[in-house]
């Protein structure tokens, strides 16, 4: 399956990256390849099989309702580019 | 004149109604009361905390962690949706839900996508002068609330964004109605009913203008009779619901005035303009939502047998309507009377408290206290809880005591009157009645000896009126009765004083 340029370049907006013309000549190759590949998966006969998004056989792994301390306010500030009267700083951004 | 009245009258939906059928659904978010976040050990409640001190790897998405499932909040969420009438799925899951924005550093909101937690449920709301209807609920799911962002403009006139994690992963209940309401007023009726039962079954504060109980609706209009929807109009930023009532009459009268127009109405999300009274359209230069849902990888799915969920329903509380009808049968309250009564938790158990010393039940003892206690909570004290601007919860006056004093009028000892004066004390003080009425000297005067001294004084004073009535002039004794009724401060037992000064005032004739 060979995938679109214009689906290429949704693709690279979803994940904010630019992308050259020739990027999109060789991501869109190496993208179809892997699309390719859920034909050949496909092919394989799972009537019967229940479909499941976990191959372990875990449920109900919870916990209870109690809190713990979280971090200093500057370690977590540390980790953030740019912060600004204790909060994170980043670029614009509106709705 | 009548040109004038007809223009300030308030926009009723009926004549509209006539041609176009409004549709609304609503979409509410609710913050569960859960001690940590959804997903992490970080404490949830984050109102007045200093930004960015409820936060850990967990929820600040740094590499190699691992969120799991706080149980709490799914049997919070399974709490509501019981209430609701959904049916609870045996096998449920969690799911990402992909978009960048900074209000989540993970990139993804873990959220509920084709296997919620409920689906399938109702809520009954009636709108006053019309008959109950039922509302259908799509379904209740359980996902993480995203953090908060504010927006600062510095002296260049250059904005930023500033970023505060501390809500960032809260549990938050999404609750989806089905497009089933007709007009704004069923719209309030079911947030206003919603709230209650949340509050009921104390999972969620709700409260609006806190932002713990979010909404945004779907409205659209269609010509009367049609079986189709109208294009889907979604309104945003309404912050209580007066705006989310006021939002959607904007919406009926603008998108009716489209139409009668010959305009077509473009699917969009407008925003509610609180000052301005009218939503505007929200353009965004994103082409539509690709969330690329796919099933949470972190998370094992949940699977709840019938026996967790009767578990889960053992818990519930008994809910306003049927508390409401209980009320109604069991204390011999007006229908009114029991939906105000009813209208909180903490006011209804209140209620019920105050009553309990004299028994539920058909005497006549029993149903008289009901119906004092409904008169005191619904006249006085409702009164002046609203002039303090606090709530029963936090009341001063223990329910046993609100009892006594009424007891205090049935036996005697304080007039009616005086029993509301003995109220505001008990009300400011706490303090319960017999010491209210000791300190303030106030109960009632029955010793006969104790009323001849006061009516030989009234009778020394008032030479003209005992004159006059020794003359026949009946209306004089009602003027010396009032006389010493004020020598008392109103403390004397009327029918005592009457009789005592009658004799006296004869005897001497």
């Amino acid at each position: 399956m060979k995938l679109e340029r214009d689906a290429v370049l949704h693709i690279a907006r979803l994940a904010r990256i630019a992308l050259s013309d020739e990027e999109i000549e060789t991501f869109g190759a190496q993208l179809s390849e892997i699309i390719g590949h859920f034909d050949t998966l496909n092919a394989v006969d799972t009537e019967g099989v229940e479909p499941t998004a976990h191959t372990l056989p875990l449920r109900n792994v919870m916990v209870d309702d109690v809190s713990r301390p979280s971090l200093p306010q500057d370690e977590v500030l540390a980790l953030a580019p740019l912060a600004e009267d204790g909060y994170l700083r980043v670029r614009a951004v509106l709705e | 004149m009548r040109a004038a009245a007809s223009r300030v009258l308030p926009m009723t939906t009926t004549p509209i109604a006539a041609k176009y059928e409004t549709v609304i659904g609503l979409e509410v978010h609710v913050q569960l009361l859960t001690e940590r976040k959804m997903f992490c050990g970080c404490n949830a409640a984050y109102a007045d905390a200093v930004p960015n001190t409820h936060v850990c790897p967990v929820c600040m998405a740094l590499p190699g962690v691992l969120p799991v499932i706080n149980r709490k909040a799914v049997e919070y969420t399974v709490m509501a949706a019981l209430a609701l009438n959904c049916e609870i799925p045996q096998f449920s899951k969690f799911d990402r839900k992909n978009y960048p924005y900074p209000d989540l550093l993970k990139g993804y909101q873990i959220s509920q996508y084709d296997l919620p937690l409920s689906q399938g449920g109702w809520l009954e709301i009636e709108v006053e002068g019309h008959e109950p209807r039922r509302v259908g609920i799509e379904r209740c799911h359980l996902e993480e609330d995203t953090a908060r962002l504010t927006h600062r403009t510095d002296a260049a006139g250059e904005s930023h964004s500033l970023i505060d994690m501390n809500r960032s992963g809260v549990p938050l209940m999404e609750i989806v109605s089905a497009p089933d309401m007709r007009s704004p007023e069923e719209a309030r009726e079911y947030l206003v009913k919603l709230r209650q039962i949340l509050r009921y079954i104390g999972v969620s504060k709700a409260n609006m203008e806190e932002g713990n109980f979010r909404c945004d609706a779907n409205i659209s209009l269609r010509p009367a009779g049609a079986s189709e929807y109208g294009a889907k109009v979604e309104v945003k930023n309404m912050n209580s619901f007066r705006a989310v009532y006021h939002a959607l009459q904007h919406e009926v009268v603008r998108q009716t005035a489209e139409l009668d127009a010959g305009h077509r109405i473009p699917q969009e999300t407008r925003g509610w303009v609180e000052a301005d009274g009218r939503t505007v359209s929200q353009r965004s230069k994103e082409q539509a939502h690709d969330y690329r849902y796919f099933p949470e990888p972190d998370l094992p799915p949940v699977t709840l047998a019938p026996a967790d969920v009767d578990a889960i329903r053992a818990r519930l509380p008994e809910l306003p309507d049927a508390k409401m009808r209980r009320f109604e049968g069991e204390y011999g309250l007006t229908r009114y009377e029991a939906n105000l009564l009813c209208e909180s938790r903490a006011r209804a158990d209140y209620y019920e408290a105050a009553v309990a010393p004299a028994g539920a039940g058909a005497d006549d003892a029993s149903r008289r206290y009901a119906k004092q206690v409904a008169n005191w909570m619904l006249g006085d004290f409702a009164r002046l809880l609203n002039a303090a601007g606090s709530d029963i919860a936090d009341a001063r006056v223990a329910p046993a005591d609100l009892h006594a004093l009424i007891a205090l009028i049935e036996d005697g000892t304080i007039s009616g009157k005086i029993a509301k004066s003995v109220f505001e004390a008990m009300f400011d003080s706490g303090k319960p009645p017999a010491t209210v009425i000791d300190e303030l000297g106030l109960s009632q005067i029955s010793a006969a000896d104790e009323i001849s001294g006061i009516v030989d004084a009234v009778i020394a004073r008032n030479e003209k009126p005992v004159a006059d009535y020794r003359a026949g002039k009946q209306e004089a004794l009602k003027f010396l009765v009032g006389q010493a009724m004020r020598e008392t401060r109103g403390r004397a037992n009327p029918a005592t004083l009457t009789e005592i000064l009658k004799a006296k005032l004869d005897a001497k004739a």
